[in-house]
């Protein structure tokens, strides 16, 4: 009874929006769509969500087709969209009370479900939602696509503007709804992110590159990939660029993350070449790879 | 004024009625300096960002910014700065060799220098193909990148980048990095403000800001061993979270 997306394509003129998306969502999972700008993911949303229709292929939502079922299913479902659909000059209890009128519930009637995060928000339930911090915002949009205990919730970005404590605050919320049995399909352009979640999806113009669990993932990355660090990273990054052996540089916080096309590789040398270019304080120490370095191997 | 010293504030406080929004702020960024200055929401960071640019006056306090007085010279900092926002200060109707145009004019660059500036730049961020095509039509990471060389247009002494890499791919957003790099190393100061905590990993310095102070200031690497943290997020959560 969770989501599943079998053949999905969309295109719109001569853009191809999403290409065969075929996966599977289980039930009171949390499944990441992991992917920038410009993926697809608001499409799959909107086809998922019952507001487009795909070109080819099928998709199922707490069991009813999205085409034939649309109905039933926007009664099953939450949808948080990526630009919060909260009405900015009605109140925060304004928006909730209407949101729950228009699904024929009440405030009351399901307020277990939205306590733990709405009382966060309650001591300015008189403020208008145009007033509100984005991390607020995003509190009372989630109240307001869970109000009528939808059965599936898609969030479109829920993070996206908004500060770490609230981004980490919102992640422990939907580890707690997911233990009420609600499947939840989020997707995010962060990929740190993207642990959090139980399985991702790596999302890039319209097609899937990998489905796994995060851990997954990251231990399958088919290079040994190096931190190195040096006085100048500017000039650091481009003489690794030049280096003959280079297999992919990529800049990573205060390190660059370096893999080498060869099986032998052998750091002192390399630490030699770096020298050769005047590079001082040079560091050179095996790392681990991270979702974001599966997504650039992948997407090279 | 120190020649290295880019930006220097002391005491920079800004009050609305009886809030300190920003309270009593003290630091200083050097030349080529790529300096992350971040806070949660409400923090107090885009109204710091709006002394130092010029288009606030504080309430008390010093700061002198590319060597002139924001109380006195506000207009002489305007011209020596660049500043690229979150929703970019780019026209989506015009094309991408009339933003440069626009812009070039804007800060007074002569029509020569604009012509050779543009012939650079659209060589450079390989926007040949698309340089007479509106700037609404362009993926988000080329207009991200469009608009940092926009910003950088009249060769400010410092560039300010308010979130710039939000939203764009892991690719895009290291090609930006390295743009950024390129400025800096030279001679160019970067000030960049964002939410994105592995973004402040690739700063020299950055300063968390908790309710309109500076709670902390350092390389990333020794605010880590400071607060013995493996990332940047979990330094701002232990600092954010008190």
């Amino acid at each position: 009874m969770g989501i599943t997306v079998a053949n999905i394509s969309k295109s719109y003129k001569k853009v191809n929006a999403l290409e065969d998306i075929s996966f599977e969502v289980k039930p009171a999972e949390l499944f990441g769509l992991i992917g920038p700008d410009g993926a697809g993911k608001t499409t799959l949303f909107r086809i998922l969500t019952t507001l487009l229709i795909a070109n080819e292929g099928n998709a199922t939502v707490a069991g009813f087709d999205v085409v034939t079922d649309y109905k039933k299913i926007r009664n099953n479902v939450g949808y948080m969209p990526g630009k919060f659909s909260l009405y900015q000059d009605l109140t925060v209890e304004e928006n909730l009370n209407f949101f729950a009128t228009i699904f024929g519930t009440t405030i009351e009637e399901n307020y277990d479900l939205i306590k733990e995060i709405y009382v966060q928000i309650a001591p300015f339930k008189n403020r208008r939602a145009g007033k509100l911090s984005g991390g607020m915002k995003q509190k009372l949009a989630l109240c307001c696509a869970l109000i009528h205990k939808p059965k599936v919730l898609f969030l479109d970005e829920p993070t996206t503007g908004v500060d770490p404590v609230s981004r980490k605050e919102f992640w422990e919320m939907l580890k707690r709804l997911q233990k009420k049995d609600i499947t939840i399909l989020v997707s995010t352009p962060y990929m740190d992110e993207a642990a959090l979640c139980d399985r991702i999806a790596l999302i890039k113009d319209g097609k899937i590159l990998q489905i796994d669990t995060p851990e997954a993932i990251v231990k399958h990355f088919p290079k040994q990939i190096y931190n190195v660090r040096a006085s100048n990273m500017y000039l650091l990054i481009n003489s690794l660029k030049t280096y003959e052996y280079n297999h992919s540089v990529y800049p990573f916080g205060e390190f660059v993350h370096y893999t080498d096309s060869r099986t032998d590789f052998n750091p002192t040398e390399l630490k030699k070449f770096l020298e050769s270019k005047n590079l001082l304080d040079i560091e050179i120490k095996v790392t681990e790879a991270t979702i974001e370095d599966t997504f650039m191997e992948l997407a090279k | 004024m120190n020649n290295t010293k880019v930006i220097q504030v002391e005491g920079l406080t800004k009050m609305f009625g009886d809030f300190a929004a920003v309270d009593a702020i003290t630091f200083e960024v050097e030349k080529g300096e790529i300096f992350g200055f971040l806070g949660a929401n409400g923090a107090g960071k885009t109204t710091a960002m709006k002394m130092l640019i010029g288009i606030s006056k504080p309430t008390l306090g010093k700061a002198n910014v590319a060597g002139f007085d924001v109380f006195t010279q506000a207009e002489d900092i305007k011209k020596n700065i660049g500043y690229m926002s979150q929703k970019f200060a780019l026209y989506d109707d015009l094309t991408v060799k009339e933003n440069i145009t626009f812009f070039g004019g804007i800060y007074g660059l002569s029509r020569k220098q604009i012509k050779e500036k543009s012939a650079v730049l659209i060589e450079e961020l390989e926007l040949k193909e698309v340089a007479n095509k509106l700037v609404g039509a362009l993926p988000l990471g080329w207009k991200q990148k469009l608009s940092f060389s926009v910003a950088l247009l009249h060769d400010p002494k410092i560039v300010f980048l308010d979130e710039p890499t939000g939203g764009v791919d892991p690719i895009t957003r290291r090609q930006f990095w390295e743009m950024i790099y390129k400025a800096a190393n030279q001679g160019t100061t970067v000030f960049v403000t964002t939410h994105y905590m592995d973004e402040a990993e690739y700063c020299d310095r950055v300063s968390i800001m908790v309710n309109g102070k500076i709670e902390a200031l350092d390389t990333p690497k020794k605010l880590k061993e400071q607060f013995k943290a493996d990332t940047m997020n979990e330094v701002f959560l232990k600092l954010a979270r008190g």
